[in-house]
Parts: C-alpha cells; sequence; structure tokens
C-alpha cells in the first residue's frame, strides 16, 4: 500500500519534471510519433516503399498525379520510388537497430562491470583492460572490418554495434558497484546467506540503474548515428530495406543536380530522432542524477 | 617522467595486441577466408589453391603467428583489387587523411573555446542559449550529411569553397617538394574547409559545452574571486587565470577526440571525394577488397593508439598536478 503510493508520488514528481522542460516533453512526444511510425509503417506510407515507376523518376517534392492529389509529397528517388514510404519505413531500421544494440551492449556491459565491481582482483583487471584496448581505438573501423566479413543483415549489424557500446555500462555499472557494495544491505544480504548473483543482480543492480539509463539515452542517440554512417558507407542491412543513411547515400548523385529534398529529408529524420534522444537524455541526467552532469 | 613511459609502454603493446587479435578474429568469424579471397565462379582446386598459398590450412594459432610476423615486417597483405601491396596503396593515401585529421582537430579545438567561454560568462542570457542550443544540434548532426548540405548550399549556391577535391600539400612535403607545397597551401586550405568543418562540427559542439562546464566550476573558484577583488579587468580574470585551468578538461580528451575525428573523416571524405584512406575504405568495400579494409584498419588503429600515447606523455608533462 504505502509502496504504491510511493511509486504514484515518483511518476507525478516525474512527470511534473517533464512538463516543466518543454524541450524534453516536446521530446518525448517526438520520439512516440517517430515509434508510432516505425511500428504501423505499413499501414502509414502511402505507397509499397520498394515499388519502381521509372517513368517517374527523380520527382521534386508535393508532385500531384493527374488528377491533382498528393503522390510525391517530398519526392521520389533515382528509380522512381516514393521518398516518403522510404522515410517512414526507415524510422523501423533506425529504432530497432537503436534500441537492440543499446540493449545488447548494456546487458552486456552491466553485467560485466558489476562482475568486475564486485569481485575486484583480477577479474576486474582482465574485464578493465579489455575495455581500454577497446577505448584505444575507433569503433567504427573495427565495425566496418566485422560487416565486410559478416556480410549484410539486420542481426550482424545490431551484435557489432552492441559490442561497441558494452565499454561505457561497464566502467559506470563498475564504479557504482564498488561504492554500492560496501553499504549496508549488502553485508546483511550476505550475512543472510544470499548467493554473490543474487547480491549483485538482485540487490544493488536496482540501486545502480538510474546512471545507466541516463548512459542508454545518449547511447541510442550515437548507436543511431552509427548505423547511419555504416549504411551510408554500404554496409548495414540489405538495400532493398530502406533506411535513412542508404536514401543520403544514394543522394550523393544527385548533388550536383542541386535536387536538394533527396539529401535533406532523410536526414532531418536522422538529425531529429538523434536529437529528441539527446535531448531526452540531458533532462534524465538532471532529473535522476545531476552528479553525472561530467558525464558524457 | 620515465617510470611514466615505462609504464605506458607496455599499456600501449597490449593494446597494439589486442587490436592484431580482433583484426585477425575479424577475417576468421565469417567461416572459411578463404572465399574473402576468391571470385564466386572458382573452381575447388583453385580455392584449395588459394587456401594453401594463403596458409589458411595452417592451424589458427599458427595462422596467427605468421600473421603478426608479417605485420612486424610491414607486410599487410596485398589488395585484391589493385593487386599490390595494401600498405603501398594505403601509403598514397595516408598524407591527404592526416591534412583533413590535422585540420578537424584544430577546428575541433580552437574553435570550441570562445564558445565555451562565451556560453560560461553569459550564464543563463540568450548568448548561453542558442550557443548551447547550436551545441545540442551540433551532436546530433551527422556529419555525412552536413557535409551534402554544405556543398549544395555554400559551393553549388553561393560558390564561395570548392565543391570536392583536393590540392595536396603533405605529399608533396614527403617528396621534398617544398616550393610547390607552400605555394599550394593556400589553395590545400581552401579545399580543406568545407570537409573539415562537417567533421569537427561535433567536437566543437561537445568540446563547447565541456569547457563552458569546466569555466563555469573555475569562475566560482576563490582564487578567481581573489583576482577579481584585486581590481583586475574581467578579461584578464578570464583569459589568463580562468582559462588556464578550464581547458584541462579538453585537453584531457584531445586523445578520444582523435580517435572520433577520424572516424569522422572516413565518412565524410567520401562525400568530398577526399583522396584518402577513408575513400579506400569505402572502395575496397564495395570491391570487396578485405586485405585492403584489413590493412588500412590496422594502419588507421595503431596511428591513433600512437598519438593517444603521445598526447598522454605530452599531458603528463604539461600539467604540473601529474606525478610521474
Amino acid at each position: 500500500m504505502i509502496k504504491e503510493e510511493k511509486n504514484n508520488q515518483s511518476i507525478r514528481a516525474f512527470s511534473i519534471a517533464l512538463i516543466k522542460n518543454k524541450w524534453a516533453l516536446i521530446s518525448i512526444i517526438w520520439l512516440f510519433i517517430i515509434i508510432i511510425i516505425a511500428i504501423f509503417a505499413s499501414e502509414l506510407a502511402p505507397f509499397d516503399p520498394n515499388k519502381n515507376n521509372i517513368m517517374e523518376r527523380v520527382a521534386p517534392p508535393l508532385t500531384l498525379d493527374k488528377q491533382g492529389n498528393m503522390k510525391y509529397f517530398i519526392g521520389s528517388d533515382a528509380l522512381g520510388r516514393d521518398s516518403f514510404s522510404r522515410l517512414i519505413f526507415g524510422a523501423q531500421v533506425s529504432l530497432i537497430v537503436g534500441f537492440s544494440a543499446v540493449l545488447v551492449g548494456g546487458i552486456l556491459g552491466t553485467a560485466l562491470g558489476v562482475y568486475a565491481g564486485f569481485y575486484g582482483k583480477w577479474i576486474d583487471d582482465i574485464i578493465m583492460r579489455l575495455a581500454d584496448i577497446q577505448l584505444a581505438f575507433p569503433f567504427i573501423l573495427l565495425a566496418i572490418l566485422f560487416l565486410v566479413v559478416l556480410g549484410e543483415g539486420l542481426i550482424n549489424l545490431i551484435i557489432v554495434l552492441g559490442i561497441g557500446q558494452w565499454v561505457t555500462y561497464a566502467r559506470i555499472a563498475r564504479a557504482q558497484t564498488i561504492s554500492q557494495k560496501e553499504k549496508e544491505y549488502v553485508e546483511a544480504a550476505k550475512a543472510l546467506g544470499v548467493s554473490n548473483f543474487s547480491i549483485m543482480f538482485g540487490s544493488i543492480l536496482p540501486n545502480i540503474f538510474a546512471p545507466l539509463i541516463v548512459i542508454a539515452s545518449f547511447n541510442v542517440a550515437s548507436v543511431i548515428l552509427a548505423e547511419a554512417a555504416l549504411s551510408f558507407l554500404g554496409l548495414g542491412v540489405p538495400p532493398q530495406i530502406p533506411t535513412w543513411g542508404a536514401m543520403l547515400a544514394e543522394s550523393r548523385d544527385h548533388i550536383f543536380a542541386k535536387r536538394w529534398w533527396m539529401p535533406f529529408f532523410p536526414g532531418m529524420a536522422i538529425l531529429l530522432t538523434v536529437l529528441a534522444f539527446n535531448i531526452v537524455g540531458d533532462w534524465l541526467r538532471d532529473y535522476l542524477d545531476p552528479r553525472l552532469k561530467e558525464v558524457e | 617522467m620515465f617510470f611514466y613511459i615505462l609504464r605506458r609502454i607496455p599499456q600501449t603493446a597490449l593494446v597494439i595486441f589486442g587490436v592484431t587479435l580482433v583484426t585477425f578474429i575479424a577475417l576468421q568469424i565469417g567461416g572459411d577466408p578463404t572465399y574473402l579471397f576468391v571470385s564466386e565462379r572458382a573452381s575447388p582446386e583453385e580455392i584449395e589453391e588459394t587456401r594453401k598459398m594463403l596458409g589458411f590450412d595452417k592451424p589458427l594459432h599458427i595462422q596467427y603467428l605468421i600473421y603478426l610476423s608479417n605485420l612486424i615486417q610491414l607486410d599487410f597483405g596485398d589488395s585484391l583489387y589493385y593487386r599490390q601491396p595494401a600498405l603501398t596503396v594505403i601509403l598514397e593515401t595516408l598524407p591527404a587523411t592526416i591534412e583533413l585529421t590535422i585540420f578537424s582537430m584544430l577546428i575541433a579545438i580552437f574553435g570550441s573555446i570562445p564558445f565555451g567561454i562565451l556560453a560560461a560568462i553569459y550564464r543563463g542570457k540568450w548568448i548561453d542559449g542558442s550557443l548551447m542550443a547550436v551545441a545540442m544540434l551540433g551532436q546530433s548532426i551527422p556529419s555525412f550529411w552536413l557535409g551534402i548540405m554544405c556543398i549544395l548550399y555554400i559551393s553549388l549556391n553561393v560558390s564561395w569553397l570548392p565543391i570536392s577535391g583536393h590540392v595536396p600539400f603533405l605529399m608533396l612535403i614527403f617528396q621534398g617538394e617544398f616550393i610547390q607545397a607552400f605555394k599550394n597551401l593556400p589553395t590545400t586550405i581552401t579545399y580543406l574547409i568545407l570537409p573539415s568543418f562537417a567533421v569537427a562540427f561535433y567536437s566543437v559542439s561537445r568540446n563547447a559545452r565541456l569547457i563552458r562546464s569546466s569555466m563555469l566550476e573555475v569562475l566560482s573558484q576563490d582564487y578567481v574571486r581573489t583576482a577579481r577583488s584585486k581590481g583586475l579587468s574581467e578579461y584578464i580574470v578570464i583569459m589568463k587565470h580562468a582559462m588556464r585551468n578550464a581547458w584541462l578538461p579538453v585537453v584531457t580528451i584531445i586523445g578520444l577526440e582523435f580517435g572520433f575525428v577520424i572516424s569522422g573523416v572516413v565518412v565524410v571524405e567520401v562525400i568530398f571525394a577526399w583522396p584518402g584512406l577513408g575513400r579506400t575504405v569505402f572502395d575496397a568495400i564495395s570491391n570487396r577488397d578485405i586485405p585492403l579494409v584489413q590493412a588500412a584498419v590496422v594502419v588507421i588503429s595503431l596511428f591513433v593508439i600512437v598519438i593517444n600515447l603521445i598526447t598522454d606523455l605530452v599531458y603528463a608533462k604539461l600539467d604540473p598536478r601529474i606525478k610521474l
């Protein structure tokens, strides 16, 4: 009963804080819209995103059909595919990769970080040296190498990008675990004979969750950017699946013809989505843990 | 200092070992790597022959040792597409990438200082608000999209700067043609501006935020109050007293910055037809020239690692608070 009331209170505090920060509120609404668009892409898209129409290639935005109805809202691409439909379907890949890779990296990194912090000694040494090695060179290059060898595919992309993220979580989780493991509740659990595994993931983890959530929201933003860059380079999902990065890559051939709309819209889609995640991350950080200001 | 270097070198060696191991594993992870080196129509005999020739029939640990010993002899394998040593291809394109990277680094570091300071001084005012809004935007813009938009609006519409391409400077220096190199320099720079802006915008934004917050922290310190109460002008207080400590966090991340910048460079080169490593990697990806991709990744990583080591040493030398 008391717990429920407490929950209600914290939800209320959370909502009030959110409404007070109008940019965070707008960002969250925007992200909801994008998620809905991604889920219902096949219902919302006016055309099949892969349907070619050689007669109506590179149509400019607001192209009407013969009856005067809107046909190509933001134009069509070099194969005459409807860019608006492709943009809508592109949200799927960005969000799926963004959330899944962060989940993969977050779970892996948190688990390793909690282990390292809890056990210390050589386990800590090995895990943290691995983290140092990974931090020492730009991960996108390694992702390129792995994806060239493994070939295209959503799963490959998620795993490679996910593994790229674990270090951030491991470091935070480790530091937090070290400070938590001296607290009374851990001592008490130990005295009661609770297994180390339950202490780590049952008792400590819930207490170190807030900073990890903050990191995760920034992380989704950077994973979406990385995915776009890899798609832009022609690595990532198979070409028939529309992605924002691949749309940008295709638009490269049309820059000199000054077809501005071809790069403009997919770029805007990436920008606004990433921006929203960053703003939400900023706000969450201030709300959940102002001490994290330095961490980025 | 000596002991610091002594401690730092094995760390670097460990990282380099890690890079070689991971790049080696990368090739093995998709199954038998022989198939990456032969055409799709190769006969079984041809495949077997290639496997023997490249040593893929040997046990894995032997293969790794061979790979390592080749690396030490600077043999990075042969490019499948260019039919010459991968290192030769890479070294030809490396100078252009170094130019772009250095120029972007300069923008990333020095471009962010005035914005960070301004935002800190005018904390809470509209200048601060708008600068930080731009910085937030800068951390969310894909660099390659920024590049495309710059070409569209700055090169094509108003033609202030060249669209794409590159005028060599470092390459000429390496070849000993100094006079020509310095004659080229002004044009080299005009070609550098847009791509390095696209690369550095992210870092400028991040560093500006970093400088702002560390400046705010420094400005609340006692010694700044003392400096002010001595009657020093605000300019001296900020530029001489506060700035010295405020930009230390930026120096600490220069090493990491380099990694960021070079990842940006790889992608942005593709847009500006910049004849550097990034473009080479991009072409190698579409040609499925895997040895070249592998070699490029190893070379760039080693490059970043060495730069990291150097910046750490320089930083340790600069900051008296780090005990050596």
